[in-house]
């Protein structure tokens, strides 16, 4: 297929799945904000996924010493920087619109539709309104997930969207991750002393009902770690996602692509055989960071031996 | 203005034709909310489907919609076979006439068309002289415009170069279909779905020499271009892949496109640029859009362009009143549709007789296109006939002139309810190993109370077309 197509689908997918990272990422502080928690601990909080997500520099310059609600509002609603729900699914659909007449018309109809009524959401709706659109998101991320999953053919369309899909999945989990480890007000810390920030997290990842089946027993900063790293049937955690990952990179193997395909395996490997204790031993945020460093790597290997005009065999 | 158009649909007491009784019994039985209902869901589903043109500079997400009247224009067997019959005809001798032009040039050594009209047209592309391409088709896809006026058909304009609007047909049909669907079961309405197919064959028909399994790609400006929609649309539903500039290179004299494994072979590329952008070797050399050196692959006879470059000296407005020459010179055969009565203005005569006479014509402009660049003399205030009096007589070769047609109408919904407007059609000509016509084609109608400019960039709208089975 055509590298620009390709490139197109990757980020197409990759775009979708920041927005309901986003959304879910918002879900989490949103519940933070129903504990009994004072501003300052919240704020917090929200510093710690502004710094995991890069955008913390750009945020203060823009709101200085910001509230909580700005930070939402910020994430949830700002078409001004690229980093907003609202601009992924913008994103989301400039993509599809340029491969529309590769997908099957119900991908780019459901991703026109999504941006199109999104831009009905009123960002000063409150409370309700920001959770009402978190949830709708959500919702069109399935869908457009269902869309693809049951349209498309098993070709390399469809293998360069779920790569991105996994990537950008793997990338997402290990921020949220970072983020909690980082916030002084409710991890590290205080391991063991309360939990109820890593349920928040397990909730908004659609995964603590998935815990209580896993571990039948009271949530820890550790085991959810665990779970959201090395679980290997946790489709979001990153042992699964590489796993995938690595999945269609063989499926769409060219002249050039072994030495990518090797750095996925290695990385896959890691989460598959790796011990926690190992990983956290040089302190989990900054094994996070080197792991989000190595997925920047694999990303950036795939763009030129797959995606960029410039490959011409 | 033109109180008296024939209406397709109605006759001057007000009741249906024959060929419309049915149709128009069962409009009159429903309900008004119904329609309006109809027509806000028709909006709503050609925002969601992105039936849409983008308009340059504007956000995201706010393209607009080409206005869609769920009133249809119905043509008869018997009108649709004569149609038909003489745009077969016309694209014929179109097709001989270039590749006259770009060998022998007989017509002209015949004395039939005046030479310098030809050699000294911008259109004419001397870098095609002697190529001989597949099938000796140029004009692969051409979509005639045809106007009623006076209860007769004429030929309005050839295109000849990237005709557009096939897919407002297809999305037009399928619209009504959903909105109306026992409108379908209870007449015979010829289909028009399986153009894409009839298109990708002919496109495969006219593949280089020797060529086995021919790959075919669509060639778009990108998706910035207004009519984007079309692009994806048509290589979606034909299976091939929409291509850019970018995604193109040259190679030992083949065209190749840059894929996920490596470079990949195009035998024929069905392209929705212009002439001057296809090349920047060749032609404009600030095209971004092109593909540098595909004028030498083709002229080596490795890849197919569709449309060929340089048919635009056969659908150019100072070359169109020859066309029944054409006819004439190269099938032997009397023109089955007429062309609209022209002046040429670069001739004396037909000059003074338009000068004269400004106030009751349409003034067009040679190169002009899309509405753009013309008099409607009755419509025009006496400023505007001063200005157009002035540049024809500083450069008369650009100009030439026709009576105001009263272009049929066919009733429309507008604000006050249902109204007369005045219509045209674009039926689409297939030419490759044979000629193809889908029946129906694309109706335009001119929104406005009296409009005689169906282009959509002029504020137009279309109309689904349907063509009645016997």
């Amino acid at each position: 297929m055509l590298s620009r197509t390709a490139n197109h689908l990757y980020w197409m997918s990759r775009y979708v799945e920041r927005a309901e990272h986003l959304a879910r990422l918002l879900d989490a502080h949103y519940r933070l904000s129903l504990l009994p928690r004072s501003p300052e601990v919240l704020m917090q909080g929200w510093i710690a996924t502004l710094t995991s997500l890069g955008m913390i520099a750009h945020f203060q310059s823009q709101h200085g010493e910001a509230d909580p609600q700005q930070a939402m509002q910020y994430l949830a609603f700002d078409r001004t920087h690229a980093g907003s729900i609202m601009s992924c699914l913008g994103a989301a659909r400039e993509n599809a619109r340029a491969v529309r007449g590769t997908v099957p018309s119900e991908v780019w109809e459901t991703l026109n539709a999504t941006y199109l009524d999104a831009r009905d959401f009123r960002s000063d709706a409150g409370d309700i309104g920001v959770r009402t659109f978190l949830d709708w998101v959500k919702y069109r991320s399935h869908l457009t997930r269902g869309v693809t999953v049951n349209t498309m053919l098993r070709d390399e369309a469809f293998h360069f969207a779920s790569i991105g899909t996994f990537l950008e999945r793997a990338d997402a989990t290990t921020r949220l991750l970072e983020a909690r480890w980082r916030d002084p007000g409710g991890a590290g810390e205080r391991l063991g002393v309360d939990a109820s920030e890593w349920a928040v997290l397990l909730r908004a990842l659609s995964a603590f009902e998935v815990y209580r089946k896993v571990y039948r027993e009271s949530v820890t900063p550790l085991r959810v770690t665990e779970l959201l790293l090395l679980n290997a049937e946790m489709p979001r955690s990153v042992h699964r996602c590489l796993y995938d990952l690595l999945g269609n990179l063989q499926a769409v193997r060219n002249s050039q692509s072994a030495e990518t395909e090797r750095m996925a395996g290695e990385l896959h490997a890691q989460f598959r055989y790796g011990r926690l204790e190992e990983m956290s031993s040089v302190g989990m945020p900054q094994f996070l960071d080197r792991v989000q460093r190595r997925l920047n790597t694999l990303a950036d290997r795939i763009g030129a031996d797959f995606l960029v005009a410039g490959y011409s065999g | 203005m033109c109180a008296a158009a024939y209406d397709e649909m109605l006759d001057t007491t007000g009741g249906a034709r024959a060929h419309c009784v049915r149709y128009f019994s069962w409009l009159r039985a429903q309900p008004a909310e119904l329609l309006a209902r109809k027509r806000a869901e028709a909006d709503a589903l050609f925002h969601r489907v992105g039936v849409t043109f983008a308009v340059y500079g504007e956000e995201a997400g706010t393209e607009r919609l080409i206005p869609f009247d769920i009133v249809p224009r119905v043509i008869p067997t018997e009108e649709w076979q004569l149609l038909a019959a003489g745009l077969q005809q016309r694209v014929r001798a179109l097709n001989a006439f270039l590749g006259d032009m770009y060998h022998d040039q007989d017509i002209l050594r015949a004395g039939r068309i005046p030479s310098e009209l030809l050699l000294c047209n911008a259109q004419y592309r001397p870098e095609m002289q002697g190529i001989d391409v597949p099938g000796g088709i140029y004009a692969h896809i051409a979509g005639i415009d045809v106007v009623r006026a006076d209860g007769a058909f004429y030929v309005l304009e050839d295109n000849l170069r990237v005709p557009s609007g096939v897919s407002y047909m297809l999305e037009n049909r399928k619209m009504m279909m959903r909105l109306f669907p026992e409108l379908f079961r209870h007449q015979a309405i010829a289909s028009v779905e399986h153009y894409p197919d009839g298109l990708l064959e002919n496109l495969k028909s006219v593949a280089p020499q020797g060529v086995v399994d021919p790959v075919v790609m669509l060639l778009t400006p990108g998706a910035h271009n207004s009519a984007y929609f079309e692009h994806a649309f048509l290589a979606q539903q034909m299976g091939i892949e929409l291509v850019e500039g970018q995604d193109l290179f040259v190679r030992d004299d083949f065209l190749f496109a840059r894929t996920t494994r490596g470079p990949q072979r195009v035998d024929v590329l069905y392209r929705r640029i212009d002439d001057d952008f296809l090349d920047p070797l060749a032609f404009r050399s600030d095209s971004m859009l092109g593909v540098p050196g595909l004028l030498t692959v083709y002229r080596s006879g490795h890849v197919t362009v569709a449309n060929a470059i340089g048919t635009g000296i056969a659908d150019d407005k100072s070359v169109y009143p020859y066309v029944p020459e054409m006819i004439r010179f190269y099938l032997g055969e009397e023109p089955l549709i007429a062309n609209v009565p022209t002046w040429v203005l670069r001739n004396a005569a037909d000059r003074e007789h338009v000068l004269a006479h400004l106030a009751e014509l349409v003034v067009k402009e040679v190169h002009g296109a899309g509405g753009y660049g013309m008099l409607i003399g009755p419509a025009a205030s006496a400023a505007q006939i001063e200005d157009f009096r002035r540049r024809i007589i500083a450069n008369p070769e650009r100009y030439i002139a026709q009576p105001t047609l009263a272009l049929s109408t066919s009733p429309t919904f507008c604000s006050q309810g249902l109204a007369p407007r005045h219509i045209d059609l674009r039926p689409f000509v297939l030419s490759g190993r044979e000629i193809t016509i889908v029946p129906g084609g694309l109706t335009r109608v001119a929104l406005r109370e009296g409009s005689l400019v169906v282009n959509s960039s002029q504020g137009g709208g279309t109309k689904d077309t349907w063509v009645l089975e016997s």
